[in-house]
């Protein structure tokens, strides 16, 4: 692993990497104080817009800007062709996974991923067991992070089943360069991006119970006072489809309908965005207040899709993550076109005796933990830090993974002193319905603070425009 | 449109209109208290607005004196109290939030902006009528009433505004019926109670018509409602309080009258009809054609608090309609 990150835009010569050549003429050209200058106005947009995300954990109902960084992710047209094919092929094959694991599980009786990984983890839904759902779709939009470590090595670090958000700052970032810079836009060929609303609600009508013929789409929230509610509001006022909230539905005779000010309108594709737990106080956590009442039965009778499809978790558990390469192998008969970053599964003793062997080298972290809380970065903690999670471990090891620290690629950014690298990664949205497609382009995030390898907004993180080049 | 989605543009709507009406009513007493006049009185002023809003006991509770600061600071910047000019812009922005997705940006950006203006500042010192809003932070002590009357003036041009922006790019459908709806339903409240507290105070001596005290008192009531030039060109006459009567309860062309407001709820209403509101348009129908066709001297022979009281508890009852019919739940 080379101890000094890939750098997107530089060579080790220094040297300005071809793609990003335009680009760095055009910033060297442009007096400071109009860079400047757009900075501040990109903050003030932001703000006066409401593109803002709520941070759990600080006062009730604080808003927070991401910050937004104006030097563009750029990728070259022929990394960015492999990147999609291997996403593509990620997905299917994990959709393959889902709904063989809900069926005829061939892949444990074959012996390829040991049967209680899935069967006695948390995240695998007994109640969707032999359901069978429209085109054997389950995750219906998936964000799978990637990130690079070196010229054309990337790496999936997450697959995003289950609720994935942040693509709203991927199309509010570049309608954000496009107002702020116009003429950067003449000077390159960015493949564009706006498209994806309308791409997602064809992938949802797409997937609609059979015998609908113009379904009707609703997006479903837990509200206002949630994290990504912005991205919620957002996409449904992009697709001109209602958001509602568990409130707003209600189930009578196994149909789903809406509450409107002239009665009750059926609902037949549900793009939901909170979690299996809160979707039926009947069927799971009882003091939901989100959910709606019977909503499962519905399900099962297929008289309405839900997207993502309840029980996706068990695809994209990070206990289940070793696997997916096997997946592919086992579903599509391809070899995969991404890499695994190799993971220690800490229920295995000789994986767990190894990483606690070198514990200030590696990364841990717990199973179904998601955005960045509860992980342990081995080379940034302090001496207690790594005793304490030494124990933590030691408790359950069953929770937890751990993986080599990646050389994380960096990016220019400009931070308070200038421009400096900072780690970046990638989240690309793919969405599977009558076919597998995706935007070329994702959301990319930066970590700001220097040398940090968390870039979850919740941890500080930033993000920045991703440009695909055309040509 | 789902019934959620009306009640908060309903609210967001009627919010917005009582922070303005509130800034209006405020304004005119704080404009009183500059004239001549016994302190006995100015506090007597200032008790008829708390006790027509219903907020007399609250205020009570937390302050000892009924001053002009006191009462501005617990009207219009105290979050504690729910219906300060602070508590009504956060829930407007805050019910606008919710349905953000139905809105144009142009709302929303605008409803957002005025409650981080309102947010980030305690008093208003640097308002033009530009729209430039240069503030700064003084203590309401410290204010002086043209300070004060900055803020008034501010929070009203922030609802033009938003009247404005809702009138220029809202789609006509039932999302902008139910919020003219809250807009009309709230300003018809407002009216009656701005001109009941009014008229209560001034009768007394009000009949005598045409000392100078007087003549500013209900000069002071027409510019809070905006009525005062309508009132010169409509009457070329002196200011009496039976026409000042007429004006805001009577006149179709007055844009503020009770008959005004109503004959819009009930157009509105006619709009988003539904299998369940057949009584709630006969009686906003009802109500409309008594304003048409009423006379203000019959208005008198009641006595115009009466006939006020009367009012407020037909307009409450047409809100509580309205939730019933279509916003809280119009299905199971």
């Amino acid at each position: 692993m080379p101890a000094i990150p890939y750098d997107e835009m530089h060579a080790s010569d220094g040297e300005v990497r071809e793609h990003y050549r335009t680009f760095a003429s055009w910033l060297a050209r442009t007096p400071s104080e109009r860079v400047a200058h757009k900075r501040a106005e990109a903050d003030t947009l932001f703000h006066r817009v409401g593109i803002t995300f709520t941070v759990y954990g600080e006062e009730a109902g604080t808003e927070r800007l991401i910050p937004f960084d104006i030097v563009p992710r750029i990728i070259p047209a022929n990394e960015w062709k492999h990147l999609a094919a291997g996403l593509k092929q990620r997905v299917r094959a994990l959709n393959a996974f889902t709904n063989d694991i809900y069926h005829s599980q061939e892949i444990l009786r074959a012996g390829r991923i040991p049967a209680e990984q899935v069967l006695c983890n948390g995240q695998y839904r007994p109640e969707m067991q032999g359901i069978d759902v429209p085109g054997s779709i389950y995750a219906h939009i998936a964000g799978i992070d990637v990130v690079r470590a070196g010229e054309g090595e990337f790496y999936v670090l997450e697959d995003n089943l289950r609720v994935p958000s942040g693509v709203s700052y991927m199309l509010e970032d570049r309608r954000m360069m496009m107002r702020l810079f116009p003429e950067l836009f003449a000077l390159h060929s960015v493949a564009p991006v706006e498209h994806y609303p309308d791409l997602l609600l064809e992938n949802l009508r797409s997937v609609a119970p059979s015998g609908v013929n113009d379904p009707t789409v609703a997006l479903l929230t837990p509200g206002a006072y949630n994290s990504a509610y912005f991205e919620h509001a957002f996409l449904a006022q992009q697709m001109g489809i209602e958001l509602v909230e568990g409130q707003d539905l209600f189930v009578d005779d196994e149909f789903v309908y809406m509450r409107t000010t002239r009665g009750p309108q059926r609902v037949d594709v549900i793009y939901r965005r909170i979690d299996d737990d809160f979707l039926d106080p009947l069927v799971f956590r009882p003091d939901s207040m989100l959910g709606i009442p019977g909503l499962l039965a519905a399900y099962r009778a297929g008289r309405v899709t839900i997207a993502n499809a309840i029980g996706t978790g068990v695809a994209d558990d990070k206990s289940i993550y070793p696997y997916v390469p096997e997946m592919v192998r086992f579903y599509l008969g391809e070899e995969p076109l991404l890499s695994n970053v190799p993971t220690y599964v800490l229920r295995r003793r000789e994986d767990l005796e190894y990483t606690l062997a070198h514990l200030s080298e590696l990364v841990v972290k717990e199973v179904h933990g998601a955005g960045g809380y509860g992980m342990l970065i081995g080379p940034a903690a302090s001496k207690a830090e790594l005793e304490a999670f030494r124990q933590r471990i030691l408790r359950s090891p069953e929770r937890y993974i751990a993986q080599p620290t990646l050389a994380l690629s960096a990016c220019p950014t400009f931070v308070d002193a200038g421009i400096a690298p900072r780690h970046i990664d990638l989240r690309p949205f793919v969405l599977s319905g009558r076919e597998v497609t995706l935007v070329p382009g994702g959301l990319t995030r930066v970590a700001l603070r220097e040398g940090s390898l968390v870039v979850n907004s919740s941890q500080g993180g930033g993000t920045k425009d991703t440009w695909v080049l055309e040509r | 449109m789902l019934s959620r989605t009306a009640d908060h543009l309903y609210w967001m709507a009627r919010y917005t209109e009582r922070a303005e009406n509130l800034a209006r009513m405020l304004d005119v007493n704080s404009r009183m208290s500059l004239l001549p006049q016994g302190a006995e009185i100015l506090e007597q002023g200032w008790i008829a607005t708390l006790t027509i809003i219903g907020l007399m006991d609250a205020f009570r509770q937390r302050y000892d004196a009924v001053t002009s600061s006191n009462v501005i600071e617990f009207m219009s910047f105290d979050r504690d109290n729910p219906m300060s000019i602070y508590s009504c812009l956060r829930a407007a922005r805050e019910n606008a939030r919710a349905v953000r997705g139905t809105l144009t940006s142009e709302i929303w950006e605008t409803l957002n902006a005025t409650w981080l203006e309102m947010r980030d500042a305690s008093c208003w010192t640097g308002y033009s009528n530009a729209g430039n809003a240069g503030m700064r932070r003084t203590s309401l002590r410290s204010a002086t009433e043209a300070e004060v009357g900055n803020f008034f003036e501010w929070v009203k041009y922030r609802s033009h505004v938003a009247r404005g922006v809702i009138q220029g790019t809202m789609l006509r459908d039932e999302a902008w019926h139910f919020t003219w709806l809250g807009t009309y339903l709230e300003r018809a409240d407002s009216t009656a109670r701005i001109l009941d507290v009014k008229y209560h105070l001034l009768l007394p001596r009000g009949e005598q018509a045409g000392g100078a005290t007087d003549y500013y008192q209900w000069s002071a009531l027409l510019h809070s409602v905006s009525a005062f030039e309508i009132y010169r060109r409509v009457y070329r006459d002196l200011i009496t309080p039976r026409r000042v009567a007429e004006l805001l309860v009577l006149r179709d062309d007055m844009p503020r009258s009770l008959r005004r407001c109503m004959s819009q709820v009930h157009m509105h209403l006619e709009s988003v009809r539904n299998s369940q509101s057949a009584e709630t348009e006969r009686r906003a129908g009802e109500l409309q054609a008594s304003l048409h066709f009423g006379r203000i001297d019959s208005v008198f022979e009641v006595g115009l608090h009466e006939y006020l009281v009367r009012f407020l508890g037909q307009v409450r009852d047409l809100g509580d309609r309205v939730s019933r019919d279509f916003l809280v739940s119009a299905t199971d």
